[in-house]
């Protein structure tokens, strides 16, 4: 019975505070405007199928997706024992599914085993590639630090959720000698011959809270983490950009600027338009901009394709997510404080080195969007401050007085029909 | 090649009560560019070669917006694109073709939503069209044989997922086409994009265009070819840099096949 209160008790604590913090992140994305992206409803739920459910863009670097693919199988069927890992801890049984599954039981078991170990694997795979890999996204300047921190936290703690597993499973086998047949387990068990009934038991009772409050624990976790991906690609997905690839969303409040002052009669609807044109902090980015900094898993693939970065520039895609994301905690711990996104996070300099090449969204295995966020600052810087480089005043100049960035007369346009 | 050709404008084609199939958007780096005029020139061949009615808007062209857009600079981008539309509008303009894939884009795909409706092709896809109907027959001629690299343009490959027409196109010159590593989705920027090409590249190891001129200078071709007059000077200068322009030509895809032709 006390057994049950601790349980219920530790499950209702994980709970609430994982609520508080899901109430504290909505506040947080809350600070920015909305995305208007819920249209479209049958096209959202395909890519959410395709991208976050299919992992329909980690195909483009097989060895990772090969892995990636084991943890989050892995991840989601073995999860489904927390099911009854819950009903067992609240109702003080033992294996409750046992019976209702019948002979099915059994071989899940072995299922999840076989995952279990098939996890472990991986996530060393993975943590081998950051110790002794030479791959140059997983080693960014941008990553020292936390982000490194919490790539090797989420492995070891994904092993040692994986490794109680087996140890449970291994424990009871010992001490009911082999009746259940599970093979990893049972290899373990080999190990536990000699160990009293009385400690073999306190082993699997320890193994299974240690499953149980390390699951509670993981998910509080998530939170301050990029492992956050693993409930957010799903919305992130749904908030994807459904309008064409090419295209920047054309800024109504502009639209309406140039109307009326071509048409003196023309009154436009001004209540909706923000404060200043562009994005020079949270609140003038989009909700969708904030979702995908949450969404960001830091893989830096993005980082990876990005032309400016590959050749040396300030800019990385991937550093521009995890400013957006840090800006945000920093503004939900402190509302009032005097900084902003744009040069206390983000440098003009890595603004100005995008091509616009599209590579970093194209990259991104989640539908995540920097060139979003750098074309809004971009916009800011411009249209608010007029402080772009001389040469794109010039130009701008240019294209003003005579269109075309180059300063040549308009009607020279067809000289060239008429040359040789 | 250098004969004079003669290319009506819209107003003049207009004031002629005629209408043409299409009219043939030229950009501002097709007018004013040298380099780019060139190409310019050749794809207008290849149009009266395929005896397609075509005009340009010369004097009444301007620019896209596309360069002030993606530096930030919204107001001016559609000052330029309600004034282009109003323009194109006032014409009836249906069908437009264009050399360079930053006025493609921005026709095809941010147009609509400021009113400007309008059926878009790259010269790629519309000279891909010409060789399936046999409007256009072209030989490999001077190419036949020859080693070709592909650069794909941003803005016509991962914005607007058109890699198999310069392809197609370029494979009817029975040269040998070859890829770079990075290519079609993963294809490497020239570093013109973003309005790039009108400012100095922000401090780093290396130029963009020279890391992408190096990547296809490594595949040791005899032509690199491209579909952007900007990809073509950000290669052609590279090219240049690493002193291979006596070995390496850089060519548009219209001018590939204009030569070909021996027009």
């Amino acid at each position: 019975m006390i057994q049950q209160i601790v349980f219920a008790t530790l499950f209702f604590i994980g709970g609430t505070i994982f609520t508080l913090k899901i109430l504290r992140l909505r506040k947080g994305l809350a600070m920015a405007r909305p995305s208007n992206r819920n249209d479209q409803k049958a096209k959202r739920w395909k890519v959410m199928t395709r991208v976050a459910l299919g992992q329909g863009k980690m195909g483009t670097r097989p060895l990772a997706a090969f892995f990636h693919l084991i943890v989050y199988v892995g991840f989601v069927i073995i999860n489904l024992e927390v099911i009854e890992i819950l009903l067992d801890g609240l109702l003080g049984t033992h294996r409750i599914l046992k019976n209702p599954l019948g002979s099915f039981y059994n071989p899940i078991m072995s299922i999840f085993e076989w995952l279990g170990v098939a996890v472990i694997i991986a996530c060393v795979a993975f943590l081998f590639r950051r110790w002794f890999g030479t791959i140059p996204r997983l080693k960014h300047k941008e990553l020292v630090g936390w982000p490194q921190r919490d790539a090797h936290i989420i492995l070891y703690t994904e092993i040692v959720l994986m490794v109680a597993l087996l140890i449970m499973n291994a424990a009871e086998e010992a001490s009911l000698k082999n009746s259940a047949p599970f093979f990893f387990s049972n290899i373990l068990a080999q190990g536990l011959t000699g160990i009293s009934p009385e400690n073999l038991y306190a082993i699997e009772k320890t193994a299974w809270w240690v499953h149980f409050i390390g699951i509670l624990a993981f998910l509080n976790y998530l939170p301050y983490s990029k492992h956050f991906h693993i409930i957010l690609a799903f919305p992130n997905t749904w908030y994807s950009k459904l309008t064409k690839r090419g295209a920047i969303s054309p800024m109504a409040a502009v639209t309406n600027e140039i109307k009326a002052m071509m048409d003196t009669s023309f009154v436009p609807d001004i209540s909706n338009n923000p404060k200043h044109f562009g994005a020079k902090d949270i609140s003038d980015l989009h909700f969708a901009n904030l979702l995908n900094a949450y969404t960001c898993t830091e893989c830096g693939r993005c980082t990876d394709e990005c032309p400016a970065n590959q050749t040396g520039k300030l800019l990385s895609p991937r550093k521009i997510m995890i400013s957006t994301r840090n800006r945000v905690e920093e503004l939900i711990k402190n509302p009032e404080n005097e900084l902003y996104l744009l040069d206390n996070h983000i440098t003009r300099e890595e603004l100005w080195a995008c091509t616009t090449c599209n590579a970093c969204v194209e990259a991104c295995p989640l539908n995540i969007d920097p060139l979003d966020i750098i074309i809004q600052m971009r916009q800011y810087l411009v249209m608010e401050e007029s402080s772009a480089p001389q040469s794109i005043n010039a130009m701008n100049t240019n294209i003003e007085n005579n269109g075309a960035p180059w300063a040549y007369s308009q009607a020279d346009r067809g000289i060239w029909i008429k040359e040789e | 090649m250098s004969e004079l050709i003669s290319i009506p404008t819209l107003a003049e084609m207009t004031a002629k009560n005629e209408t043409p199939d299409i009219l043939f958007w030229v950009g501002c780096a097709g007018s004013f560019d040298d380099r780019a005029k060139k190409i310019t020139k050749a794809f207008a061949r290849l149009l009266m070669r395929a005896e397609i009615k075509f005009a340009v808007l010369g004097a009444e062209e301007s620019c896209s917006g596309d360069p002030a857009r993606r530096a930030g600079n919204e107001f001016l981008y559609q000052m330029q694109a309600l004034a282009n539309i109003e323009t194109l509008n006032t014409y009836k303009v249906q069908r437009i073709v264009t050399t360079c894939p930053h006025c493609f884009n921005t026709l095809k795909n941010e147009y609509p939503e400021l009113g400007g409706k309008y059926e878009v092709f790259h010269h790629t896809q519309f000279l891909k069209t010409l060789l399936e109907e046999g409007k256009l027959k072209v030989e490999g001629g001077a190419f036949k044989g020859k080693r070709v690299v592909f650069h794909d343009p941003c803005y016509l490959g991962r914005m607007n997922g058109e890699y198999e027409a310069p392809r197609k196109v370029l494979s009817a010159l029975e040269s040998e086409l070859i890829e770079m590593k990075r290519c079609k989705q993963k294809g490497l920027c020239c570093g013109a994009g973003g309005s790039q090409m009108f400012k100095e590249p922000e401090k780093g190891v290396i130029d963009i265009n020279l890391e992408r001129s190096k990547e296809a200078l490594a595949s040791d071709p005899q032509i690199i070819a491209t579909g952007c007059p900007f990809c073509n000077t950000m290669i052609s200068d590279g090219v240049k840099h690493f002193n291979q322009e006596g070995k390496v030509q850089v060519l548009d895809i219209a001018e590939a096949i204009s030569q070909a032709d021996d027009l």
